[in-house]
């Protein structure tokens, strides 16, 4: 415990075969930032327990192991759903021309992947502007503790994308050992912020003897 | 139809016998394999195609059972009133002009598609129905299946006795390729988040009856998808546990570890029969809520 997690902190353990926390520069023929990003973070530990009364703030993601990455190509679906062909199909009650004929709309997309991951997301929560009366700090820590210790979830959560799922334990006493390497990661995206209509923000994430501290959303060191 | 209230994981186990499981598009089709440790590998997607194809082929045009990521050109009766009632050209895509900036119409949309469409249901689609492409999650999620052992791809050269062009009339024959592993058990896991399908704002109303489906699909896909590249895939073992609450009772990863898979007593040398593997659930009692379920 640091002075900055007081007793609302979470300190959960994820880990995994493969993973892909897609830089956004790289969209296309993915390619995974080098260790987890803080929004991925966030998502993992908003999977396991959530209510609009909170936010998650990541305090720090400690990389356990060796950071290495693998290369996979698949076919994929080019185009989405449009909403105006639904809404045709819903007045004229008729569907086959509803469908996405994927022989034709094909994109072989390749990914690079990060191997054999595992990490210790430290976390604690704030309240947001929908606090209510039934709301208080110990029920909801006690929730998200309770869910991590018996592998309670919402929805499987995923390292990056869905087909690369996390297994995850709460740990209560100290973390295992990060590993001893020091790097500067460039700039890294630390999260999309809603409240200013999805404006993607980063900032430079420094991993010291295998622990990154993001700063905080609102935070200077965060750039828009 | 109610959406499901059980939380579940489970493993999938199949192989395959001098076939292709699932090509790199990387490595010119040949069966992927993991660089690192040799094991042959079969991506989520690859098994999810199948699922859908499967779908398709046993709940044909049944209502609320359309597929909607469809694998081959469908014969339409070309339906134009539609287009036109909206204005729209058919080969204009979405229109963002005019998206739906109401909520509670973007989300009577999704629930349309959910009710429509078995693929929408299980495994969630990126709609466009707001500006950062609303997506539907869906409760079935899969990881990339792995075999147990290194798998050693064979090319195998094959002639064809006659020729494509006329100008090589006189060279008789061709020569091709094809790649086979020639013994390959594969295991996957999968989850399924009762959440994501009875959530009030995000389920998609995945139900039981759907998810009876979806079983009965991993059994008998393969069975359906013969190819001359496939050679003879065979799903072989389905362990599900069932969680008596929909967030689940115990960690996945824990009820994972009871499924073992070894060689068979007296077996050696390269695996090349579903009987050189023996695979057991650890007799242990499970834990308080979960129940363990032997599909195939």
């Amino acid at each position: 415990m640091t002075d900055s997690t007081p007793d609302f902190g979470l300190k959960l353990h994820v880990w995994g075969e493969r993973a892909c926390f897609t830089r956004p520069e790289m969209k296309v023929e993915r390619v995974s930032y080098d260790v987890m990003t803080p929004s991925a973070a966030r998502g993992i530990v908003e999977a396991i327990h959530w209510k609009p009364a909170i936010r998650w703030i990541i305090d720090r993601i400690h990389v356990l192991k060796p950071i290495r990455f693998e290369s996979i190509r698949r076919n994929e679906v080019g185009s989405k759903i449009a909403e105006s062909s639904v809404r045709s199909a819903m007045r004229s009650g008729r569907l086959d021309e509803l469908v996405t004929v994927v022989d034709e709309d094909r994109q072989q997309r390749a990914a690079t992947v990060l191997r054999d991951v595992a990490y210790v997301i430290e976390a604690h929560f704030e309240r947001t502007s929908k606090w209510g009366l039934e709301d208080n700090d110990a029920k909801h820590i006690d929730m998200a503790r309770r869910r991590a210790r018996s592998g309670q979830c919402f929805q499987r959560p995923c390292l990056g994308a869905r087909e690369f799922a996390a297994d995850f334990e709460l740990i209560e006493g100290d973390p295992p050992p990060a590993i001893s390497e020091s790097r500067d990661l460039g700039f890294m995206l630390l999260d999309i912020d809603f409240s200013a209509g999805a404006r993607p923000v980063f900032f430079r994430a420094e991993m010291i003897d295998g622990v990154i501290e993001p700063p905080r959303l609102e935070d200077a060191k965060a750039k828009r | 139809m109610s959406a499901i209230t059980h939380r579940y994981d489970f493993v999938y186990l199949f192989d395959v016998v001098n076939g292709n499981p699932n090509g790199d598009p990387d490595a010119g089709n040949r069966p992927r394999v993991d660089p690192d440790t040799s094991r042959g590998l079969v991506t989520d997607v690859c098994l999810k195609r199948k699922v859908r194809n499967f779908v398709a082929l046993a709940k044909g045009n049944v209502p609320g059972f359309r597929i909607y990521m469809a694998e081959k050109a469908i014969l339409n009766n070309s339906n134009l009133e539609a287009w036109t009632e909206q204005g729209i050209e058919p080969d204009k895509k979405g229109d963002y002009s005019r998206l739906p900036k109401d909520e509670e119409n973007a989300r009577r949309i999704t629930r349309w598609m959910c009710e429509n469409f078995f693929d929408i249901r299980a495994f969630g689609a990126v709609m466009s129905t707001d500006k950062n492409a609303g997506q539907v999650r869906g409760p079935i999620q899969l990881t990339f299946a792995e075999s147990l052992d290194p798998v050693s791809p064979l090319e195998i050269s094959i002639t064809r006795s006659s020729v494509t062009n006329e100008r090589d009339a006189d060279k008789e024959r061709t020569m091709g390729n094809k790649h086979i592993v020639p013994y390959g058990l594969y295991r996957a896991h999968g989850f399924i988040s009762a959440r994501l399908a009875n959530d009030a704002r995000k389920g998609t109303g995945f139900s039981e009856e759907d998810l009876s489906l979806f079983w009965r699909a991993l059994g008998e896909m393969f069975d359906h998808d013969r190819s001359a590249a496939r050679g003879e895939m065979t799903a072989r073992r389905l362990i599900v546990f069932e969680h008596e609450s929909d967030l689940g009772n115990a960690p996945a990863a824990k009820l994972f570890e009871r499924v073992k898979v070894s060689r068979a007593p007296g077996s050696d040398g390269p695996p090349r029969s579903f009987s050189d593997y023996a695979v057991t659930l650890d007799e242990a009692p499970l834990p308080v809520g979960v129940k363990a379920l032997d599909l195939i």
